[in-house]
């Protein structure tokens, strides 16, 4: 069937935010799908409220609207845009029950807009448990045991019939929100009641444990006349039990043989044939790793982080290939990208392995409880391409960047024999690491099978990883350092020289050196879906220690762009914005633009974005391998985020030319002495700080000062491990507990300015300085720049102070001689600016300020870096003219998906995404803003107030506005007294320890819906403070932890609802006249 | 253990080293490529591969072992084996055996370590070659020439038949199936219809087919090129009319050139699990799994009384063939499976309906 006539203008949905569970890979899906349907003539509307896209740059669709993802906002913009059609099944489950809310509305059929792809009931039939069993059932195909429940007794009731440990698995929620395993009655309720919150009908799925199955996922791709492909399988290394999303993933699978691949194959096509789905779906099983029993675990009747996966791991694009599809075109019409010959209604071979490893926060997230279980938790992934699974494995781990250059912890040695086994019995980030750790201790693979239940296939391989190593040291001896066979086999497995150097106490040097004597040098294999069976046209490339090179050089001017690596807090999708948009400015600027990035769910790694894609980890040794193959004129880092950055300086000594801002200069701004020396010499102020390696000098440091101080170790960078601390108790406390503290790690301590937070954006190309937008915070300096509310253009800044600032970032900019991008923060306290810290490179605000200003940044600073001149692409210097709207970008959380983690506000970055607002004034700004964000702006209600002492004041004014607003208050004892004081009445609530029901029951009950909370001092979870913030995430209730974002939401309900004020009193007067007439 | 090295040597002159497992032996055979990421163990032994050396395009074979049940039949027919790894320590509930027991047991010589995409991509851009597997110490010179003097073998249909014709009784139609190196799988779903099936050589003739008196004639699949079992077509020359046919690879293409088409050598041929082949009838697209080195010539079937039903979706080489008279028809690929897609097993129904119909029609007569 070709493409349908009647359809002209399509409507798609993004997925908004990233959080956890949903991340790049709907941005690299829904851009996909936009340029699919324009390519095909269709007029595309395109709304997301996530600024930090590609989707969202106006040259991707015909009109963007970059608006809250309600049903209330997009209802608008149908009935403004009148579509023919909707797309749904490109935006995550955001887009997915979006839509369903919307024909469920009626909203649909009253416009006339038809929903492509996949329909109503197929997705309800997919999506709904109850539904999807029946189908299940009518068709044949195996389910767990298990119920549909609705209250927490009928969980308890089936719990108990079939026997503990149960699943429990809310009813549409991603990532597993909500969901768990029951052990036992109380977890159960714990978790049930819960789930019923989380799941938007109220319905959980109690489930038989299938714990210890193999996963196994399926990518399935079905058109309009019935005909169905499988793209891709997948196997979990981690058993059921394990999120997909927090497994490691290995494509194809390794260990089913033909009958059981052909088995699910079969199951999963039947499955989606009886969806009637057209276009992706992905349909996950559990196998018994004993027999042919398997059952379905759950279907995605949509694209997803696995399909998106799929893609990169095989080269087809299920995405693009689903957006034609939902038009009327069948798979047999459609070409193959990648080879350009044959069909895409095929099913890709891979002649390579593919291992995914995901990335989670835990680095950020201290406190958090690490244990994986059936709930998402990472915020991303890296995958890596290899000839062998070692090769692969390694690979992948060297790309996670988390220190790890093998498969080896630091101080991994320390951990006790009972703490070794418990953790490979339950699952946590580190694991596979641990399953290393155990073979080097001498545990036999049975024992380490018996505790993990991961399949024996991969932990021989693993074995034979600790094997190889033990070879290598024992094969050193005072005439050679390793035999070139061993090398060779060594690199085949996927070892870095540096590992091997240690293995054989030699230095990284020898190793390269011996390498390049005996010819040991990796070649480049093309990704190509068909196991070379056709010519491919694509250059998707992976590096591997095998024999043919099939890497096609040009001799065309080349520049290699490093990307940023996994998604993880602070280092976000922002950045694989401005890379796409730097390797679209290099093709424009005349050049190859070569890509090296190993984050699959990125628009980046998309194989039609660069010249030449490098699916490779971000490590010095393999980056250096691409460069050697290619032969760029230079290597831009600037974009990559601190990934890239912090690869600049091994790439210069190994001489290869860093295009932009030259290494001197970054080392300026990032090394700390340098920089206080250039800040001294420009007499452009910092915060008064010191720089201590002991904790006495801390104390020294602390009281010259002034407290309260921020301190931080100076060998982490990204606000972690950043605290304020305001006495000397507390900074003894961090001194010890938080950081190790000595002359190789000193300890910064600043003085900490309580002031307005700034950030500036400038582009400039070594003289010229242009500064698209500055942003003002709505939080002050004391919550990280990355989780406060960004206003543009400011709100209370004077001329003169947006002066001084221009002049500071021109001036910083020029000494510093940037060639591209910087990014500045600064603090302005008591009417006086301080420099914070400057990034000299592309940060998180420049896809927010692209789009605000209109100016495409990283294009121009891509283009500056290429010695195109400001003026020469037609801007001046200075500060660009500011917009007359407002815009805000606001901050999103993912906590409800992280146990144990303190939501307040602080120095260190919590966020995982970030929506924006945009409108005619502040108040509107905001408060679309806040609604993408996913706040319930409560109109009216309870505020439950519980300030620390020293916010009390402050917090007056603010407590009263929502008061007038007609707010009840709730409060404990000492802020119930100090507002009663203040002539507001209000309900005093217990303390914890004053027994219930007391301040969380009030949380609990929804009896609130708003929260108050400002840190007291201490961040130890038991407090109080600790356990109400966490109350009101699992319950939903906004809770605000700065009394900043507080005033903000208030101004926001000032504008939008009304107080109720009684008349100023006239009466006596009129009395006294009425008295003279009688 | 140290192993010895072992080279694939290849008429183009190109020498390919890696390490020897499984028997250690010079063989020598037809190199071709399977893209299949599974079923190692089903093409190995597949009879159609029978004077061939087999290269896996997934770099890992053997993962799952070797076990009882996925044989296609008694013993492997390949020539040899070529691996980018081949797995020492497999992981299936099913597991027996592991690969490199299994081709020591049957005295198949396998090489491991070989840069198998290079292969492939060779055989790819060449067509399929000649070539040896060697653990000697002669010099490449020597074996090329070796090589390229050697000829292919003709005889491989005569090698994999039945020697005698037997029987597994049903309650079903009768069904005679023609072992031209037949696959079990064929049986299987002959049998999970509750056909009742006599098995029997290659060189069976009509006569001796004509006093089992079956209701239909499966012509099964085989090694080798069609026109080196003339005999064959003889056969079905003379029953075709008389009784249902129904043709699987070989098999088709013996009932193509029975039928007056011709069959041509393909450059690399069609060998994998992937293979999208469009029914002309309703345009629905199926993923097959394919194992042929020739094929029936498109254009042959002008003036013939051939219908051509199915087309590869990539290359538009015939897949599949219908009589405009007779009930008879065949397909290229493999409805059985095993290994592959189980997408086209109705196939086999289709014949049982076919020979059921036939059956009322000769009835009334
Ligand atoms: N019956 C079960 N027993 C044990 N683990 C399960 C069961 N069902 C699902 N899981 C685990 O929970 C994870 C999440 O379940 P899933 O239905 O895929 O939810 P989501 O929509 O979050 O992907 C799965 O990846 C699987 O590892
Ligand atoms: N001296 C200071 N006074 C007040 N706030 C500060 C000070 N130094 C840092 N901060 C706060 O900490 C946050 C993170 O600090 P920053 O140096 O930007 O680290 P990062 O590298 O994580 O961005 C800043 O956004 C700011 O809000
Ligand atoms: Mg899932
Ligand atoms: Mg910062």
């Amino acid at each position: 069937m070709p493409k349908r006539k009647d359809i002209k203008k399509i409507l798609v949905i993004g997925s908004g935010p990233i959080v956890i569970g949903q991340a790049a890979e709907f941005d690299y899906a829904g851009t996909q799908a936009c340029q699919a349907l324009k390519e095909e003539g269709m007029e595309v509307i395109l709304v997301n409220s996530n600024p930090a896209t590609i989707m969202t740059d106006t040259a991707m669709a015909d009109r963007v609207y970059i608006e809250p993802l309600t049903a209330e906002f997009v209802s608008r913009i149908i009935r403004q845009e009148q579509p023919d059609g909707l797309l749904p099944t490109l935006g995550g489950q955001t887009g997915l029950n979006l839509a369903v809310e919307l024909a469920e509305q009626g909203v649909l059929e009253q416009e006339g807009v038809e929903l492509l792809g996949t329909n109503l009931s197929s997705i309800q039939k997919a999506e709904d448990r109850e539904l999807f069993r029946a189908l299940m059932k009518e068709i044949g195909e195996p389910v767990p045991e298990s119920e549909i429940i609705h209250t927490v007794d009928e969980a308890i009731e089936f719990a108990e019939s079939i026997g503990y440990p149960v699943i429990v698995r809310p009813a549409y929620t991603l990532g597993g929100t909500g969901g768990g395993i029951a052990d036992d009655r109380e977890s159960l309720i714990e978790i049930v009641s819960n789930g019923l919150k989380y799941s938007p009908i109220n319905q959980c799925l109690i489930e038989k444990s299938l714990l210890g199955y193999k996963e196994i996922e399926y990518e399935v791709m079905r058109d309009s006349s019935g005909n169905c492909i499988v793209v891709c399988n997948m196997e979990n290394i981690d058993p059921v039990g394990v999120h997909t999303g927090d497994s490691i993933v290995v494509a194809p699978s390794q260990t089913l043989s033909d009958v059981e691949y052909q088995m699910l194959r079969s199951a999963s096509l039947k499955i989606i044939r009886s969806l009637e789905i057209e276009g992706g779906c992905n349909v996950q099983f559990a196998l018994d790793p004993n027999s042919y029993q398997y059952y379905v675990i759950e279907v995605n009747p949509r694209v997803s982080r696995s399909s998106a996966l799929a893609s990169k791991a095989t080269g087809y694009p299920i995405a693009k290939m689903a957006a034609k599809i939902a038009i009327g075109y069948t798979m047999d019409e459609l070409k193959n990208p990648i080879t350009g010959q044959t069909y895409a209604c095929f099913e890709p071979a891979l002649d390579y392995v593919v291992t995914k490893i995901p990335r989670w926060p835990f680095d950020k997230f201290t406190g958090a409880n690490r244990k994986l279980g059936t709930q998402m938790k990472a915020t991303g992934e890296v995958m890596a391409i290899g000839r062998s699974l070692e090769e692969s494995l390694l690979k992948a781990v060297r790309s996670l960047e988390i220190g790890a250059y093998h498969l080896e912890l630091e101080d991994v040695e320390q951990i006790t024999a009972e703490e070794l086994d418990q953790r490979l019995t339950a699952a946590d980030d580190e694991r596979i690491f641990l399953v290393a750790e155990a073979f080097r201790r001498g545990y036999d693979l049975d024992r380490i099978h018996n505790l993990t239940g991961i399949d024996p296939f991969f932990l021989y391989k693993i074995e034979g990883i600790i094997k190889l190593e033990q070879t290598i040291k024992a094969g050193r001896n005072n005439d050679q350092i390793i035999l070139p066979a061993l090398l060779k086999q060594a690199k085949q497995f996927g070892f870095t020289d540096r590992k091997i150097a240690e293995l054989t106490s030699s230095s990284e040097e020898e190793i390269k050196t011996l390498r390049k004597q005996w010819q040991i040098i990796p070649v480049f294999k093309m990704v190509d879906t068909c196991a070379a069976e056709f010519p491919a046209q694509t250059p998707y490339y992976y590096s591997s220690y095998d024999e043919e090179n099939e890497h096609e050089s040009s001799d065309k001017k080349k520049i290699v762009v490093l990307g940023s690596g996994p998604i993880r807090i602070g280092q976000g999708i922002e950045f694989d914005y401005a890379t796409v948009h730097a390797v679209w400015a290099i093709k424009e600027a005349g050049y190859e633009a070569v890509i090296i990035n190993n984050n699959p769910e990125t628009v980046s790694t998309d194989f039609n974005t660069s010249d030449r894609l490098y699916f490779e980890p971000l490590y010095l040794e393999d980056v250096l391998h691409v460069i050697e193959a290619e032969q760029p004129e230079g290597v831009i880092v600037q974009f990559g985020g601190q990934t890239a950055i912090n690869l600049a300086d091994g790439l210069a000594r190994a001489g290869v030319k860093i295009l932009g801002t030259d290494l001197a200069h970054i080392d300026a701004a990032e090394d700390r002495e340098k920089f206080e020396q250039l800040l001294e010499s420009l007499n452009i102020d910092r915060p008064p700080g010191k720089t201590v390696t002991s904790v006495n000098e801390a104390v020294k440091a602390a009281n010259d000062l002034g407290y309260p101080v921020l301190v931080r170790p100076s060998y982490v960078l990204g606000g972690r491990a950043m605290e304020i601390v305001y006495n000397e108790e507390e900074l003894l406390h961090y001194m010890e507990q938080a950081v190790r503290v000595n002359p190789q790690h000193p300890v910064l301590i600043d003085r900490y300015l309580l002031g307005t937070e700034v950030e500036v954006d400038a582009i400039a190309d070594g003289e010229n300085v242009l500064i698209p937008g500055i942003m003002e915070h709505i939080e002050r300096a004391g919550v990280h720049s990355g989780d406060s509310i960004a206003v543009y253009p400011p709100q209370s800044l004077s001329d003169e102070m947006r002066e001084q600032l221009v002049n500071m970032t021109e001036k910083i900019a020029r000494s510093l001689e940037i060639k591209g991008l910087v990014n500045i923060q600064y603090v302005i306290y008591h009417n006086k600016v301080y420099v914070l810290e400057v990034n000299p490179r592309s940060s998180r605000t420049v896809p927010f300020l692209s789009k605000v200003t209109g100016i495409p940044m990283a294009n121009v600073a891509t283009k500056a870096v290429l010695g195109v001149t400001l003026p020469e692409q037609g801007y001046e210097n200075g500060l660009y003219p500011e917009d007359r709207y407002v815009s805000v970008k606001v901050p999103v959380f993912s906590f409800a998906k992280l146990r144990r983690v303190d939501t307040t506000l602080g120095p260190e970055m919590k966020s995982t995404g970030e929506v924006m607002g945009r409108d005619r004034n502040l108040a509107k700004a905001l408060y679309k803003g806040l609604i993408a964000s996913g706040m319930k702006i409560p109109m009216l209600g309870t505020m439950l107030v519980t300030v620390a002492d020293k916010d009390k004041e402050e917090a007056t004014s603010i407590i009263r506005g929502f008061y007038d607003l007609g707010f009840k208050l709730l409060a404990t004892e000492g802020t119930a007294a100090f507002l009663q004081e203040k002539g507001m009445h209000v309900t005093r609530v217990n303390k914890l320890r004053e027994g219930s029901p007391n301040i969380l029951d009030v949380i609990r009950t929804g009896e609130a819906q708003v929260v108050i909370n400002t840190l007291t001092k201490g961040k130890k979870p038991e407090r109080d403070g600790f356990r109400i913030r966490r109350e009101a995430v699992e319950n939903e209730v906004v809770c605000l932890t700065s009394l900043d974002t507080a005033r903000a939401l208030l101004h926001v309900l000032e504008t939008i609802s009304f107080a109720a004020e009684a008349l100023p009193d006239r009466q006596s007067k009129e009395r006294k006249e009425m008295a003279q007439y009688v | 253990m140290e192993r010895k090295p072992a080279r694939l040597i290849l008429e183009n002159g190109e020498v390919l080293h890696g390490i020897s497992f499984g028997a250690d032996k010079d063989s020598f055979g037809e190199v071709v490529f399977n893209t299949g990421m599974t079923g190692y163990q089903e093409v190995l032994t597949d009879p159609s591969y029978c004077g061939q050396i087999v290269t896996m395009t997934y770099p890992l074979i053997g993962n799952y072992g070797i076990n009882r049940d996925d044989f296609e039949s008694i013993r492997p027919y390949v020539h040899g084996f070529v691996v980018r790894e081949f797995a020492d320590y497999p992981s299936n509930w099913r597991n027996s055996s592991d690969l490199e027991d299994f081709l020591k047991k049957y005295d198949i010589p396998g090489i491991a370590g070989v840069d198998t995409r290079k292969l492939t991509r060779m055989i790819r851009m060449h067509g399929t070659l000649k070539g040896i597997i060697t653990t000697s110490q002669e010099a490449d010179e020597v074996l090329i020439e070796k090589v390229r003097q050697s000829e292919l073998m003709h005889d491989q249909v005569a090698r994999v038949s039945t020697m005698r014709s037997y029987r597994c009784p049903a309650d079903g139609p009768n069904i005679v199936l023609i072992d031209y190196g037949s696959k079990q799988g064929i049986l299987r779903e002959l049998l999970q219809r509750k056909c009742d099936v006599t098995v029997v050589p290659y060189n069976v003739t009509a006569e001796e087919i004509r006093r089992i008196n079956p209701d239909g004639i499966m012509l099964s699949n085989g090694p080798g090129d069609p026109k080196d079992v003339p005999e064959a077509v003889e056969t079905i020359r003379e029953l075709m009319g008389e009784i249902p046919l129904f043709g699987i690879c070989l098999g088709h293409q013996l009932f193509a050139l029975a039928s007056g088409a011709d069959t041509e050598k393909m450059k690399f041929g069609h060998r994998g699990s992937n293979h999208p082949v469009k029914d002309l009838a309703d345009g629905r697209v199926y993923i097959t799994s394919q194992n042929h080195g020739y094929s029936v010539s498109e254009a042959s079937l002008a003036g013939t009384e051939l219908e051509l039903t199915h087309v590869a979706l990539n290359d538009g080489t015939v897949e599949g063939l219908k009589h405009s008279k007779y009930p008879a028809f065949s397909v290229q690929y493999h409805p059985e499976a095993s290994p592959g897609p189980e997408d086209s097993g109705y196939l086999f129904d289709r014949f049982v309906e076919m020979m059921v119909k036939n059956k009322g029609v000769k009835q009334h007569a």
